[in-house]
């Protein structure tokens, strides 16, 4: 049989990301696939750089070196209107949420459709509402300013916010931070059961390894600037990594110290 | 470290600095002509800016105006010269008074709340939520707190150079002695248009001054609470010292013979 060649093609690719700050090296050669509708999670400690990874293929932070292909687009340099065009297909759910204050709950989920994709503001709501209902949240609380919501709550408006225009790729920035046991769990569930729902590819970073196997088919693990480790999700706990293994397995002594975390 | 080390860096920043914020400049500029526009956020900041600061703005002209014919009053008294009070109010307040106060008073009210308000955006990732949803933060955040600012203080220091002289007029005829009617004359009298035109020239200017400085600041800033704060300052003082000396490059402009 001839593989599709749109198959072949991985959603994320990059090859060979490099960036520094000043002299300290934060990426150091990154090669990373990430194939459609899979779900990746890059695991590493405080500081390994996993945020600014995330920040490079979101065009937020410009790579000093290095491909960044989405869908086989270079993406690395793209601004103004190019680089809409691509985020127009990422969603993402940031590590604080980063709901805008000023707008209520239902504006800042139709935020993408009303101001990037000129819909009408009742379609834009009732889209709004629709996500919020997928996300657990009664009709209410699209009234609400993001001030008046709890964490968790916050954690699902940004869920929302990120699937509401239907992204081919949805990003994961600590989805679980600062969330209870039960809460992070659910927040957990309901990131499997949208991105499942969209046909999404989903790339995560966490430190939380509950999360991270819950909600990643693959993990890697990023360390001192390169990607250590790269495997199934159900095979991290048996890696044969020593890095790996300490992290996972939360342990203070082993090859993992301090000195890593100055990213 | 030696001398020249720490001389090469301190310089090196600044100019840094520099560049960064001539780039910050040419992209707000541009993108208050390059459409979408987004109406609505004009709206709202010329409310904030023109509507909210009308108190400030108005008492701090009534009493430069009420000390200003005080003041003038007593000055030309010593060579019998009384007479020119309100003209001397009226053109000190729609020259200098008027702009220089206003843009001042708007600063630290405006430009400290633009600084506090992007910069908290910019430390809890709002802003590269924006860029994520495809909003350019340039043209939802800076372009219409600039094009309000522009707008907007000319408005306030007109209305500011009106309660100013009405401040002159009360003092005039209540305290002073002046017949109402001769103290009216005597404003309109010897007003020229540039007198009133230089002044809301200037106030245009502070006003983008005021805007670019608290939104470069807010941007910027980074670092927490601390970070926000240190914007905040910087906004305030570094927009209030651009407004004095271009309050004078201005008037050279305009009068210098």
């Amino acid at each position: 049989m001839t593989p599709n060649p749109a198959e072949s093609v991985p959603k994320i690719r990059l090859r060979g990301v490099r960036k520094r700050f000043g002299s300290n090296v934060v990426l150091d050669g990154i090669d990373l696939d990430v194939a459609t509708g899979e779900s990746l999670v890059v695991i590493g400690g405080s500081g390994s750089g996993k945020s600014v990874l995330l920040k490079c293929i979101l065009g937020l932070l410009r790579p000093d070196s290095g491909s960044i292909e989405i869908d086989g687009e270079e993406t690395v340099g793209l601004s103004g209107r190019a680089r809409d065009r691509v985020n127009a297909h990422i969603g993402m759910l940031f590590q604080g949420a980063a709901l805008f204050d000023s707008l209520p709950v239902w504006e800042n989920v139709a935020f993408g459709l009303i101001q990037g994709r000129r819909a009408g503001r009742a379609e834009a709501r009732a889209r709004a509402l629709a996500c919020l209902k997928q996300v657990g949240l009664r009709p209410s609380v699209a009234e609400l300013y993001p001030a008046e919501l709890s964490g968790g709550m916050q954690k699902r408006v940004g869920l929302a916010r990120a699937i509401a225009a239907q992204p081919d790729i949805v990003f994961f920035d600590e989805p679980t931070t600062g969330l209870d046991p039960i809460m992070a769990d659910v927040i957990n569930d309901l990131i499997v059961a949208t991105t499942r729902d969209l046909g999404a590819t989903a790339l995560s970073i966490t430190h939380d390894m509950a999360s991270a196997t819950k909600i990643g088919d693959r993990i890697a693990m990023l360390y001192k600037g390169r990607l250590i480790w790269v495997g199934g999700a159900q095979e991290v706990f048996d890696s044969g990594n020593a890095h790996v293994d300490q992290f996972v397995r939360g342990r203070a002594e082993g090859p993992i110290t301090d000195e890593a975390d100055a990213g | 470290m030696n001398f020249l080390a720490i001389v090469g860096r301190v310089f090196l920043a600044f100019v840094l600095q520099v560049g960064r914020f001539a780039m910050f400049t040419g992209r707000a500029v541009s993108h208050i002509v390059r459409p979408p526009f987004y109406p609505r956020l004009i709206a709202r900041q010329m409310v904030e800016i023109g509507y909210y600061s009308l108190p400030v703005v108005g008492l701090t002209t009534l009493f430069s105006g009420m000390v200003l014919a005080l003041q003038s009053h007593t000055g030309f008294a010593r060579f019998s010269a009384e007479g020119a009070v309100a003209t001397v109010v009226v053109i000190s307040l729609t020259r200098e008074l008027g702009p220089v106060l206003a843009g001042l008073m708007v600063a630290g009210r405006i430009g400290a709340a633009m600084a506090a308000e992007i910069g908290t955006m910019r430390v809890t990732e709002q802003i590269d939520a924006l860029s994520t949803l495809s909003t350019n933060p340039f043209k939802y955040l800076v372009a219409p707190r600039l094009i309000a600012g522009i707008t907007m203080l000319p408005l306030l220091v007109l209305v500011g150079d009106i309660i100013g002289v009405f401040g002159g007029y009360l003092i005039g005829t209540t305290k002073l002695d002046f017949n109402p009617a001769t103290y009216i004359a005597r404003t309109v009298e010897f007003l020229e248009t540039i007198d009133v035109v230089s002044g809301l020239v200037k106030a245009a200017v502070f006003g983008f001054v005021i805007a670019l400085m608290g939104c470069y600041h807010g941007y910027h800033s980074r670092g927490g609470a601390q970070g926000v704060g240190a914007a905040t300052t910087n906004a305030v003082v570094s927009a209030s010292i651009l407004i004095l000396i271009l309050n004078y490059v201005i008037t050279e402009l305009f009068f210098a013979q």
